[in-house]
Parts: structure tokens; sequence; C-alpha cells
């Protein structure tokens, strides 16, 4: 596993997403997500795992970021005055890290490096999803269909109130 | 030097942490959703560090997870979008300081 690579996808990854966090305005957050999908995709196809990375890219950059963009654009009039910065949060989100990082800085047994393997295959992973994990695959399927019709039922229904 | 399973678990609990940040210092609703995508995001990428520094790639098991959890995380988003469209139309406002008609 490439150092140089692990360094530059690690830089553009964090500052888009304190970029993501901390920025004021809403949609410069939004396209700042991007980049930080594409990152976490380039650390999938890193680590050897390419058919994850290209459902990231196309789940999350073609359909999340697109629909939060959308949703941007549908509440734009308000204009929320979020200068103010809660100090709150930030001491907890900076304990957090700092708890983390505290173990697995103190956890001796994860510095070991990739062990080296053939990769997976998509063959291999559809074969598994048709096998093994075709219950939960089904499972899935139907949270995705009623999630969609419920979204769907929800912006919709104020509208016949009016 | 190559990168280790620690300096992934970093990367991605940095990640995690700067979700949380987002999630509970903005104010505006959609802040707090990008915040979650960015804390699951942070949740795919360990599936997979764990996966790939583990003792067993032949098994897919935590390329699995990730794939299931990719497809939870666009339904909660969609759902979640939903959600602020449909307040955003009854209080005209996507700050989560003024959704307070439940508060006592």
């Amino acid at each position: 596993m490439n150092s140089v690579a692990f360094l530059a996808i690690a830089i553009i990854t964090l500052s888009g997403a304190l970029a993501a966090a901390t920025l004021p305005k809403l949609i410069h957050a939004a396209l700042s997500l991007v980049i930080v999908f594409v990152g976490v995709a380039a650390y999938f196809f890193l680590l050897g795992a390419e058919f994850v990375g290209l459902v990231q890219i196309f789940v999350y950059i073609g359909a999340v970021a697109v629909l939060i963009v959308f949703t941007i654009l549908l509440t734009r009039r308000d204009s929320v005055n979020d200068r103010g910065v809660n100090w709150g949060g930030v001491i907890v989100a900076l304990a957090v890290f700092g708890g983390l990082l505290w173990i697995i800085l103190n956890t001796t047994s994860l510095a070991l490096p990739a062990p080296q393997t053939e990769p997976l295959t998509v063959k291999q992973i559809g074969e598994s999803l048709m096998t093994n994990y075709v219950w939960p695959l089904q499972c899935v399927g139907l949270v995705l269909t009623v999630a969609l019709i419920g979204a769907l039922i929800l912006v919709m229904e104020e509208k016949r109130e009016r | 030097m190559n990168a280790t399973l620690q300096l992934f678990l970093i990367i991605s609990s940095a990640l995690f942490s700067i979700g949380l940040l987002a999630t509970l210092s903005r104010r505006h609703a959609i802040f707090i959703l990008i915040g979650i995508e960015l804390m699951l995001a942070a949740a795919n990428l360990n599936f997979i560090v764990f996966w790939r520094f583990g003792s067993q790639q032949q098994q897919p098991t935590g390329v699995m997870v990730a794939i299931f959890s990719i497809a939870i995380a666009a339904a909660e988003a969609a759902v979640g979008l939903a959600l602020v469209i449909a307040i955003y139309r009854h209080y005209r406002t996507t700050n989560v300081d003024k959704f307070d008609s439940l508060k006592g």
C-alpha cells in the first residue's frame, strides 16, 4: 500500500471534511462533501475493494450529493444565522477524537501492515450476494423501497393540505 | 513505509469526529445530515479497513457489510432530506433551534 497515495488521499479527505463541517454557505459544504466521498472511494480502491469504491461513487456522489443539493435549492429562501460557534459541539468532538486517538495509539496489536492476498473479484462478490447474503439483499431491497415510498409520502402530504 | 492499520483507523476516527462536530455545532438541518453522512462514511471505511487487514480476505464479509451499509445510508439520506423539506414547508425555516413546538 503506497504511503504517498495514502497521505495525499488523507489530506484531500480530511480537508474536504473540515470544509464540509465549517463552511458558512450550505452549497459549498455540499460540494466539499463530494470531495470527501471521492477521497473515501479512493481509499476503497487503495484497499482493494474496487467494487465498494464504485458503489460509493455511484450511490453517494450520483444520488446522495445530488439529493442534498436539490434539498438546498428547495429550502433556499431562509437564511439561518449560523455564525456563532457552538463550543459544546467542538469540545465533544475533540474529546471523542482524543479518546479514539488515545485508544488507537495505545493498542500495540494495531501496528500491522496489510497482508498480501489475491484481489477479490466482482464475480466472488456477486456469487456470495446470491448465495450466502440473499436474505440480507432482499431485506435491503425492501427497506430501500419502503424508505423511498415513505420519503415521497412525507414530501407530498403537506401539499395536499394547503 | 507502508500504511498500517493504525493510520487508517486514525483517518477514519478523524473523519468521524469531524462529522460529529458538524452534527453537534451547526444549526442548519442539512448540515446535521451532512455530518451524519460523514460519520457513515467513516464507519464504511472502518469496515473495509478491518476486512483488508484481517486474516480472511477470501470471505467477502466486510465488503458485504459495507455494501449493505451504503444502501441503508442512501435510504437514510432520502428520508432525512424528505423530513427537512416537510419541516421547511411547515415552519418556513431549516434552523433546528426554531423547531420547538413540542417544547414544554
